[in-house]
């Protein structure tokens, strides 16, 4: 028997569980999954869990439900990755050796990577989101919210989900609107970022719209402390933003198994071929997911074109041929606005978002970077999407890993540059 | 695409002043391009220039703020007092590269 070793059963992992079982003969390989968590979270949902939207239990399930059948699961946190041996070392000494073997261990919020951040103040006035716990303790700080300065901030980029804080920003303004609290409450958004987003098109947009809902914006910060006593984020040239409240992004770092493992780079990301998700230092390592340094966003909907392609190429790897199958680094991202509307985006590689009809042309239904009630719902659909259609492996009808340009309005300065 | 002349030598830009070809790069270019930010390289600079070209070679993207102080050794409070507002866009274009872009 021959095996293959998936490290990490959130998103990525658990569909590349799901697709290989499938595909790989069971009398041949064995599918191992390895993860230290006994939930798997729908980590999208705890954007919508400090303002009531989503409870506990609609973004959590046991590993038991989520974890496709035929699969030798073990709960065990990676201590290491033993490369040049072809094995796995966890905690309790067992070694699992494996003939392939797919990195899957996303990212996570690293607080204590900036100086004063994990502090007295640590979950009383400085809170994040992109933990279960976070999204917890935020939920009850809300709760007692007077009014107030309430920043929200990233530290750092790469994050995951890089619109997940606008989207907070723009919830948290309704969310305070229905409260009677919006004319207590300063909202400021500090980004390190030179705009509300990296690409021109949907940056304009996006700024128009917080311009809209007067909500300032502090960008090009980069952050060097906070200062718990006097209540305010320092950046490395000493400019400070004060807060009653702030809701930051801590910077996104990869396991530190990864580290241990002498596999990552500065922030424990995987060099990885963007193309083919074959790890760079080892020709039976992949990687998918969080995992990688591809340069596209950090996105369930990514790991979910990714796992087309990768599933693909390990197909291919079993059978000694080239890696055939190309991944061009396809997002598609809801940004919610707020009021029951959401904006939706799709890229890649090569294409920056742009307005237009998704996934048809002019049929849509959706629109593209346009505020509309069907992308609201699209997004809300998605968590039921998640769990029943993308777990499991399933294909998204009309939505494939290679980013269609139908439908798209394409700025004729970018046709040229293409052609 | 606009040219100028810097030190001598004719360089081809972007709309921002980024050079679009490395090889008409070379240090009294790099003088010249730091002058226009109103910087007189030291050599406390060009550690951090030599880092970015070493990088830039090696995985083809200008190293953040983060790898040059992990990998490189710079301290993130130097990297701000050699190159004020904007160190990493700054010293990318000093260094002859593209404007750093970050991911989506
Ligand atoms: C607030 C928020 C909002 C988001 N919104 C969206 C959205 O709207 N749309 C979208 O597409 N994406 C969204 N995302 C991003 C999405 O959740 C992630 O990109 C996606 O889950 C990545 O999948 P992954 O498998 O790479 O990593 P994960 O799903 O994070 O899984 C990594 C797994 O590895 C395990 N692990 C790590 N280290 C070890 C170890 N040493 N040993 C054992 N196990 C380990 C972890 O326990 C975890 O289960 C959002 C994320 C957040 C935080």
């Amino acid at each position: 028997m021959k095996t293959l070793l998936i490290l990490g059963a959130g998103t990525a992992g658990t569909i590349m569980a799901s697709t290989l079982r499938n595909k790989l003969p069971k009398g041949e390989w064995t599918i191992t999954l390895v993860d230290r968590a006994p939930d798997h979270y729908y980590q999208p949902g705890y954007l919508f869990m400090p303002f009531g939207i989503y409870t506990e239990n609609d973004v959590r399930r046991p590993m038991t439900r989520t974890v496709p059948r035929g699969i030798d699961y073990r709960e065990a946190d990676v201590d290491r990755i033993d490369a040049a041996a072809n094995r796995v070392l966890l905690p309790d000494g067992t070694e699992v050796p494996y003939d392939v073997l797919i990195i899957a261990t996303g990212v996570h919020p690293a607080p204590e990577q900036v100086e004063g951040m994990v502090n007295g103040d640590w979950r009383k006035n400085v809170h994040e989101f992109y933990t279960f716990e976070g999204a917890k303790a935020l939920t009850e700080r809300l709760k007692s919210w007077q009014g107030g300065r309430l920043v929200v901030h990233i530290c750092e980029m790469p994050i995951k989900c890089p619109v997940a804080p606008l989207e907070f920003t723009f919830l948290a303004d309704a969310w305070l609107q229905e409260k009677g609290l919006r004319e207590k409450t300063e909202i400021v958004y500090v980004t390190p970022m030179s705009g509300a987003f990296t690409k021109p098109v949907a940056s304009g947009i996006l700024t128009r719209l917080l311009d809209e809902k007067r909500i300032s914006v502090v960008h090009d910060f980069a952050i060097a402390r906070v200062d718990a006593e006097k209540k305010s984020i320092v950046s490395w040239d000493e400019k400070e933003v004060p807060y009653d409240l702030l809701v930051t992004v801590p910077p996104n770092m990869g396991a530190e198994m990864i580290d241990r493992s002498g596999l990552g780079d500065e922030l424990n990301y995987v060099p990885t071929d963007k193309h083919t998700l074959q790890c760079k230092a080892h020709a039976n390592i992949f990687v998918i997911g969080d995992a990688t340094d591809c340069p596209t966003s950090k996105a369930g909907s990514v790991a979910h074109f990714e796992s087309e392609v990768l599933t693909e190429n390990i197909l291919h790897f079993i059978a000694g041929q080239p890696l055939r199958s190309r991944f061009d680094g396809h997002a598609n991202c809801f940004i919610e606005s707020g009021h029951g509307k959401a904006f939706l985006l799709d890229f890649n590689y090569d294409q920056e978002p742009v307005t237009g009809t998704f996934p048809l042309p002019a049929l849509g239904p959706m629109r593209l970077l346009a505020e509309s009630r069907l992308n609201h719902l699209g997004k809300m659909a998605f968590r039921w999407v998640y769990w029943n259609i993308l777990l499991p492996g399933w294909p998204i009808p009309l939505v494939g890993h290679k980013m269609s340009l139908r439908g798209k309005n394409i700025p004729p300065k970018e046709i040229k540059a293409a052609a | 695409m606009p040219t100028k002349t810097l030190a001598g030598t004719p360089v081809d830009t972007d709309d921002e002043g980024y050079l679009v070809n490395h090889s008409q790069w070379n240090k009294d270019v790099a003088a010249a391009l730091a002058a226009e930010e109103g910087i007189t390289l030291t050599d406390g600079h060009w550690k951090v220039l030599d880092f970015i070209d070493t990088d830039f070679k090696e995985r083809s993207v200008v190293p953040g703020m983060r790898r040059l102080n992990k990998v490189g050794n710079i301290p993130t409070k130097d990297l701000y007092a050699l190159f004020p507002d904007g160190p990493i866009k700054k010293a990318a274009r000093i260094s002859g590269y593209p404007k750093p872009v970050s991911c989506v």
